[in-house]
């Protein structure tokens, strides 16, 4: 196999290249947004604007509506849209054609149209921006089939991911953790791609297998590092899809060390470790030696007060506490 | 002085004619098929609309788009949707244009141009200014024609698509059918201005009000609009008066607790399909000739639709990702 050459770049730095190399690649995919053009207002979309110009990286009202049924539109017309949502927060307001018209009217039209859209949604707190701009609310479209689903973790996933959504014949929910925006690690130069529906073991372990959703595979990281200083020895696993998920990736580890813990970032209630936890048990109970315990946000809005906020949302201290639980 | 400026050739408007006919009888067919519990679904017919469905897709090409409601079967049938395939839709057939999984509000042909029926009321309007928007970077001077209802036009989708489509000045027309009714809700109730077209002037985009029983009338402002798209000089807001014959739906009675009889009787005086008679010229000879030729396709469709198979149960898993 030929050597692949390493560098390190940031989580938005991959996203940033990706958009430019999918740009430069096919000229039927063009962006839209609020504040897209000028470089200044998001490092994941700099210098796309000076470079393929405003109609390809078309600004857009405060509309998120309009310009969302606008690019699925478009996109059954045969072009490519990436959707730059901000702030997963406000695309509440696009609701419809994300979730009654993207990703059913392939199925609904009996196969006459496919949506090739991407829709790009920043989320997360810790940043101190309260209940409305803090939310994860990547669960809520498991239950949307159609949609493919995908929470990247590190740079390597983000841009390879990112490459592969673009590429993708259906709609795809890009979220990105804004927590991870200054994140570095390696990644492959060149044309990364990473497969859509495939988990990835980020880090070999033996005891207990801790499975981390976008920020929290992070935390789930960090936490490993804190328990092998207690003799711990942790897998961690992300997911990296959650539609489709690669249940039966997710479950191999699980067979192996027969312990499990879920985090994400969002709440607990409904959430993407309920999701995974069920499905765990119906394709490895007989691996599991304990029950499957669940780290999320707590079942309350995300407070302003960084006090408050730290008390509502998961942590790497929180990680531990609950894989000592489960090993104890 | 562009070819639609032209004064129709009789043979347009033989065709025109014809259309209406074809939508007129389509409809009464699935009505009756409904009734009969042949349909799948519910159905939503647009009797005494067809004045605005004719008259709008007879300036469009075939590869011009159109974007419909709850209740489209009209323009469907205008724009070329194909009929044997639109009618094994409503009886759920696996031939069906959506192989039975849309039904009769999301009936679609897009090798017409026919980018679907769309059931969330106001759904189709951003969708269609995209469409708008693609057409742009084409540049081949395409245009994407939004059809809704008066109701439709108090969703923020409406207000939100206007904006953009004018911002961005796309080849989109934005065909508003007021029937007068939103369901049970008169117009007048539920919307802040007497005109629809009205709300153009928001956009700073060209509203015109039109008789929508007038077949020719209706032709007549979609040239105008349809021109202007074309020369890349933005969208247009068309709102056409128009009327429901049938109940909105199901079992809705035709008049009864929202609108009397009176006031019923009076529009089916200006039935569309009367008034097309006299302004294109359909003698009684042509008219016996296209009744035959409408029986008889209505006849075709409706044996293809019986005698083709039903979907089978692993057909659920169809058609979901690309
Ligand atoms: C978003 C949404 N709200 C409500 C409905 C239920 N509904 C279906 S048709 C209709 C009335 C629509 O009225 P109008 O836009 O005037 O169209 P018309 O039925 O007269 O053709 C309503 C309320 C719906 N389908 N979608
Ligand atoms: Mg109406």
């Amino acid at each position: 196999m030929p050597e692949v050459k390493m560098r390190t770049i940031s989580y938005s730095t991959a996203i940033n290249e990706a958009l430019h190399e999918e740009m430069a690649r096919d000229e039927k995919v063009f962006l839209m947004g609020e504040d897209v053009a000028l470089s200044a207002i998001s490092p994941a979309t700099a210098g796309l604007g000076d470079r393929f110009g405003h109609e390809r990286v078309r600004n857009t009202p405060i509309s998120e509506l309009g310009f969302t049924g606008a690019a699925v539109g478009a996109a059954m017309a045969g072009y490519r849209p990436v959707l730059d949502m901000r702030r997963i927060d406000f695309m509440m307001l696009a609701i419809d054609p994300i979730a009654n018209q993207a990703a059913k009217l392939r199925y609904m039209l009996g196969g006459q149209v496919s949506i090739p859209l991407v829709i790009r949604a920043p989320e997360g707190g810790g940043s101190q921006n309260g209940p409305t701009h803090s939310q994860c609310l990547e669960a809520w479209f498991i239950q949307v089939p159609g949609l493919r689903v995908i929470v990247p973790s590190d740079p390597a996933d983000a841009k390879g991911l990112l490459k592969s959504a673009i590429r993708e014949d259906n709609p795809v929910l890009f979220v990105e953790y804004r927590a991870l925006y200054s994140l570095e690690g390696p990644v492959p130069e060149g044309d990364h791609t990473e497969p859509i529906g495939k988990a990835a073991v980020k880090r070999e372990g033996s005891d207990i297998t801790l499975i981390g959703i976008g920020s929290q595979a992070r935390s789930c990281l960090e936490a490993a590092e804190l328990l092998a200083g207690e003799g711990v020895d942790a897998e961690v696993v992300d997911p990296r899809t959650i539609n489709p998920l690669d249940v039966e990736g997710i479950a191999d580890s699980v067979r192996k060390t027969g312990r499990c813990i879920v985090a994400e970032e969002g709440h607990k209630s409904g959430g993407v470790g309920a999701e995974i936890a069920a499905s765990l048990q119906e394709a490895a109970f007989g691996a599991l030696k304990t029950p499957i315990n669940r780290v999320a946000a707590l079942d309350v809005p995300v407070p302003v007060h960084t006090k408050l906020e730290a008390i509502v949302l998961p942590s790497t201290e929180k990680i531990v506490a609950a894989a000592k639980k489960v090993l104890s | 002085m562009s070819e639609d400026k032209a004064p129709l050739s009789d043979e347009r408007m033989q065709t025109m004619y014809r259309d209406m006919l074809r939508i007129r009888r389509f409809e009464e067919t699935a009505f009756e098929l409904f009734e009969q519990g042949e349909v799948v679904g519910g159905i939503h017919v647009s009797i005494g609309q067809e004045g605005c469905s004719v008259g709008a897709c007879s300036t469009l090409n075939e590869d011009d788009a159109i974007l419909t409601t709850h209740r489209g079967h009209g323009h469907s049938i205008a724009k070329g949707t194909r009929l044997p395939e639109m009618m094994a839709e409503l009886l759920g057939k696996a031939t069906g244009l959506c192989h039975a999984k849309g039904g009769s509000m999301h009936i679609a042909d897009v090798s017409k141009g026919h980018y679907g029926a769309h059931s969330i009321v106001g759904s189709n309007m951003p969708m269609g200014v995209g469409i708008g928007l693609a057409f742009h970077f084409e540049g081949k001077g395409q245009v994407a024609v939004i059809f809704f209802g008066d109701g439709a036009a108090n969703e923020g989708s409406f207000h939100e698509s206007m904006n953009l489509a004018a911002i961005w000045k796309l080849p989109v027309i934005f065909f508003c059918e007021n029937n007068h009714f939103a369901s049970s809700t008169r117009v007048g109730y539920a919307t802040s201005v007497a005109d629809i077209s009205a709300r153009a002037g928001g956009y700073d985009i060209p509203g015109v009000t039109v008789d929508g029983m007038d077949v020719l009338a209706v032709h007549e402002v979609m040239v105008e609009a349809v021109d202007r798209a074309r020369r890349g000089l933005g969208p247009s807001l068309i709102e056409a008066k128009t009327y429901r014959y049938f109940g909105h739906s199901r079992k809705d009675p035709q008049f009864g607790p929202y609108r009397t009889e009176e006031e019923w009787n009076e529009w089916k005086a200006k039935d569309p399909l009367l008034v097309a008679e006299k302004i294109l010229g359909v003698s009684e000879e042509e008219k016996k000739a296209h009744d035959e030729a409408v029986e008889n396709e209505l006849k075709d469709a409706l044996s293809f639709a019986r005698q083709s198979p039903e979907p089978e149960p692993d057909d659920v898993y169809e058609d979901l990702y690309a």
